[in-house]
């Protein structure tokens, strides 16, 4: 397991990245310095390719080779893809899927 | 301050029900309240924290945590650019306020104007201030939560990726071109096959951010916009 020091060093490195993140725009892009073309581009683009990988990161551990084959995750996951598209209300989506999920992996 | 936590009141269910869904990953995980508490207040980003009990819960390297963190929040700076001319005059709310500016926040407060007769700067510094509030109490309460329920949690880890489900359906909706998306689903799955399930992130981050780039003639339109004006 993970020392407790090893732990707080990832605590502090994940807040301080974000901070920076947060942060460096404000100290770059001072009054009337345009912001490159490349980077804004990057802002339109990148968050939807970044929560693409993020879907696949939590369901990398999905076992699909041995029953239930998935079947959990891949229905929970639609319930809230078919949730999200019908109501457009996301705390909605996550808590009906999760609630979904939960009673799945009771019963398959 | 009543204008302001009226504004505040959609975000607090949400963040209140995601952050004890937080706290009881990160109890689950083998880390109390005080780290939820810690991580709620220092980090403060939704998303980040969830997969965060990943990397804690795995023993991350530095390394990782480094360049994982730069990829799931990369956004933020683009938060923080569309708000440079807004909060350029907000004094001593300042430094708080982007360091608060979180998805909800942003979406509160890249709308509009402040309420007649508020001082707007005031006025963000307690949207941004409230929402933190709700985010760190749902945060402990999932900790206290996690310890106390008398029956089996298995599955509230679903919470996260329901949360990116959720997320990457609403940005399909809004998007005209899906290709962005796809690269991102596609060139993760690719190298997790490839790398396996323990060291896929970083090789999908550089071929996300490389296939992106190499596409970008196509894709890009609202570059050659801002180039324009």
């Amino acid at each position: 397991m993970t020392s407790n020091a090893h732990a707080a060093l990832l605590v502090a490195i994940m807040a301080a990245v974000t901070m920076l993140l947060r942060f460096l725009p404000f100290l770059i892009f001072r009054k009337g310095r345009p912001v490159p073309a490349y980077i804004s581009y990057l802002g339109d683009v990148l968050p939807q390719a970044i929560i693409g990988m993020l879907v696949i990161y939590c369901l990398k551990d999905t076992v699909l080779t041995a029953a239930p084959y998935g079947a959990p995750e891949l229905l929970a996951v639609a319930a809230v893809a078919a949730l999200q598209a019908w109501r457009k209300n996301s705390l909605v989506s996550i808590l009906s899927g999760t609630a979904v999920y939960m009673v799945l992996i009771r019963l398959l | 301050m009543r204008q302001a936590f009226v504004k505040s009141l959609p975000v607090m269910a949400g963040y209140v029900v995601l952050g004890i869904g937080f706290g009881i990953l990160l109890h689950d995980a083998g880390y109390g309240a005080a780290w939820s508490f810690a991580m709620g207040l220092l980090i403060y980003a939704g998303s980040m924290q969830y997969v965060g009990v990943g990397l804690l819960a795995g023993g991350a390297s530095a390394l990782t945590a480094i360049l994982t963190t730069f990829m799931v929040n990369a956004r933020h700076l683009f938060y923080s650019i569309s708000m440079i001319g807004r909060y350029r005059d907000a004094g001593r709310y300042k430094p708080y306020m982007i360091f608060a500016l979180t998805d909800e926040t942003y979406s509160l407060l890249c709308d509009g104007a402040a309420p007649d007769g508020a001082d707007p700067n005031l006025y963000r510094f307690l949207v941004s201030a409230f929402d933190q509030c709700y985010w760190v109490v749902g945060c402990v309460l999932g900790s206290i939560l996690g310890a106390a329920l008398p029956f089996s949690t298995a599955g509230v880890e679903f919470s996260m990726t329901a949360l990116f489900a959720a997320s990457f359906t609403q940005q399909w909706l809004d998007t005209k071109d899906h290709t962005p998306a796809l690269v991102g689903l596609f060139g993760t799955l690719v190298c997790l096959l490839i790398f396996g399930a323990d060291r896929f992130l970083i090789p999908a981050m550089v071929v996300i951010t490389a296939a992106l780039t190499a596409l970008r003639p196509r894709l890009d339109r609202a570059g050659k916009e801002a180039a324009e004006r």
